[in-house]
């Protein structure tokens, strides 16, 4: 049986049970960076969104980036793909210089999925048309071929029955878990998640995340903006704080936990663990 | 008056027809030209060239403060001019409608656009999509639906429209309709028949119109 067959048959349930120890692919040595960020400032007006941040995600790596509402989580991870640009910096992805007229930012968003807080599945469009869209028309893959990858990650997605569907038919966590179907039917070489769950109803985070916790242990890299700090745990490798613009603190998971050294974020995860 | 003798219309049906064909085809080439300019218009007006939107703003603005007639006039009269050549009227009044209903359909597919979520357009880009691809296999396909209603609304007001094409000597329904009553001097009979075609057509339009709206409220 191969590995596909294993993840199919797994229920969302059995895979949180999962002891978060096995990384399937290690992260890689050696290799250059997945995503390298250096000195990003970005301003709205007069307001400054990003002010100077710094960071390295590795290939292989899950990083979650938490902090407050308002401190430019978003903003930097959407300047990672270029659907928002940066005023100074530098932003290399995959090899790619983000922000340079040069760079073929298509074939790099092509290659970098991304899920967005909310969902924002093509409406007029089935469930598998979702899926083959860009398969087809970036890829220019076959419509059989790509017909037949969708179906495979909607199984692994856990909604194999869910193909002729419109969005509006299916629940918000069932959206979600389409919208990370249609990305990783790109075969992505990383992923980004913006605020995954938080459109979504307390009941339908778990089916979301156990999707995206089997991804990381498959060895994807992921940079995740979210307040799910349970995720956190069990999937990154290290967590990134950010208040008002800044990185105020990178610590390997363990560690920002146990004792987060900046005080901005000792009182963010006191409150938010308090909940 | 000695009562209503509707054999007049039957009389002269085969001119009335032909007037109203002639009608349908300005109503169908305007449409089709004003759509396909209309949308061009659009999204141009919408893009980040700042030099071509406002020229695109300033055409839509501009024939959109003109009346039908005085656009249809000039274009009689400056067309041949323009080209050098002597045209048809009904060349020029062709031009002159397409002309003026991209105005009006540039409005529409605007709004139409703009009633998409930018969310639509980042998950679209996000997926390596290019603008036209996404414009084409996500935006359009939603934004029509939208749309659909007010592009047959404004086929009807255009339907109606076609009658002003008799400033330049042109016979469309409404024209000949003028004609067979001054001809056979049966101004009621004719013009009551004249209310009802336009009526009959332009209900249907509208019926058309609400029913779709109805259907395809946004998900």
């Amino acid at each position: 049986m191969t590995k596909a067959h294993i993840q199919a048959s797994r229920t969302p349930a059995e895979i949180v049970e999962m002891p978060a120890s096995v990384r399937v692919v290690p992260i890689s040595q050696g290799r250059k960076p997945m995503v390298e960020i250096s000195k990003l400032y970005k301003s709205y007006g007069p307001i400054e969104v990003l002010k100077g941040c710094d960071l390295v995600v590795e290939r292989g790596e899950v990083v979650v980036i938490c902090g407050p509402s308002g401190s430019g989580k978003s903003t930097l991870i959407k300047c990672v793909n270029g659907l928002e640009r940066f005023d100074r910096g530098a932003l290399v992805v995959d090899g790619v210089r983000v922000g340079e007229r040069a760079s073929d930012m298509t074939s790099l968003r092509a290659r970098i999925g991304m899920v967005s807080q909310h969902f924002e599945l093509y409406p007029h469009l089935t469930v598998l048309q979702n899926i083959c869209l860009a398969q087809v028309h970036v890829l220019k893959r076959s419509k059989v071929e790509a017909q037949a990858k969708a179906r495979a990650l909607l199984a692994r997605v856990g909604l194999p029955d869910k193909e002729g569907a419109y969005p509006a038919q299916l629940s918000g966590g069932q959206q979600q878990r389409v919208a990370i179907a249609r990305a990783l039917a790109m075969d992505p070489v990383a992923m980004l998640f913006d605020e995954p769950t938080s459109a979504l109803d307390p009941e339908m985070i778990g089916e979301v995340l156990a999707v995206m916790l089997e991804l990381a242990r498959d060895g994807m890299t992921m940079i995740v903006v979210t307040h799910e700090m349970g995720f956190a745990r069990k999937a990154a490798d290290r967590v990134v704080f950010m208040d008002k613009g800044a990185i105020v603190e990178t610590a390997p998971t363990q560690q920002f936990f146990d004792e987060p050294r900046a005080e901005r974020a000792k009182l963010f995860l006191s409150r938010i663990l308090s909940q | 008056m000695t009562g209503l003798d509707f054999g007049v219309i039957q009389r002269a049906l085969p001119f009335l027809l032909e007037g109203l064909a002639l009608s349908f085809f300005l109503t169908a080439v305007a449409m089709l030209g004003g759509v396909i300019l209309g949308l061009g218009l659009a999204v141009i007006r919408l893009s980040r060239w700042k030099a071509l939107s406002i020229l695109a703003a300033g055409y839509v603005n501009g024939f959109r403060a003109i009346p039908l007639v005085l656009v249809i006039f000039w274009f009689y009269f400056l067309v041949p001019l323009a080209l050098g050549r002597s045209v048809s009227a009904l060349q020029s009044v062709v031009i002159a409608f397409v002309l003026f209903e991209a105005a009006y359909y540039s409005e529409i597919f605007r709004a139409g656009l703009q009633s998409i979520r930018p969310g639509q357009w980042q998950a679209a880009y996000a997926c390596g999509l290019g603008y036209f691809q996404t414009l084409r296999l996500v935006v359009l396909p939603q934004a029509l639906r939208n749309m659909l209603p007010l592009m047959i609304t404004q086929a009807v007001v255009l339907f109606q429209d076609t009658s002003l094409v008799y400033v330049i000597s042109l016979r469309d329904f409404m024209t000949s309709a003028s004609i067979v009553a001054n001809r056979d001097n049966r101004l009621i009979e004719t013009y009551l028949v004249a209310a009802l075609v336009y009526f009959v057509i332009c209900s249907i339009g509208a019926a058309s119109a609400s029913r779709l709206s109805a259907r395809w409220r946004p998900a």
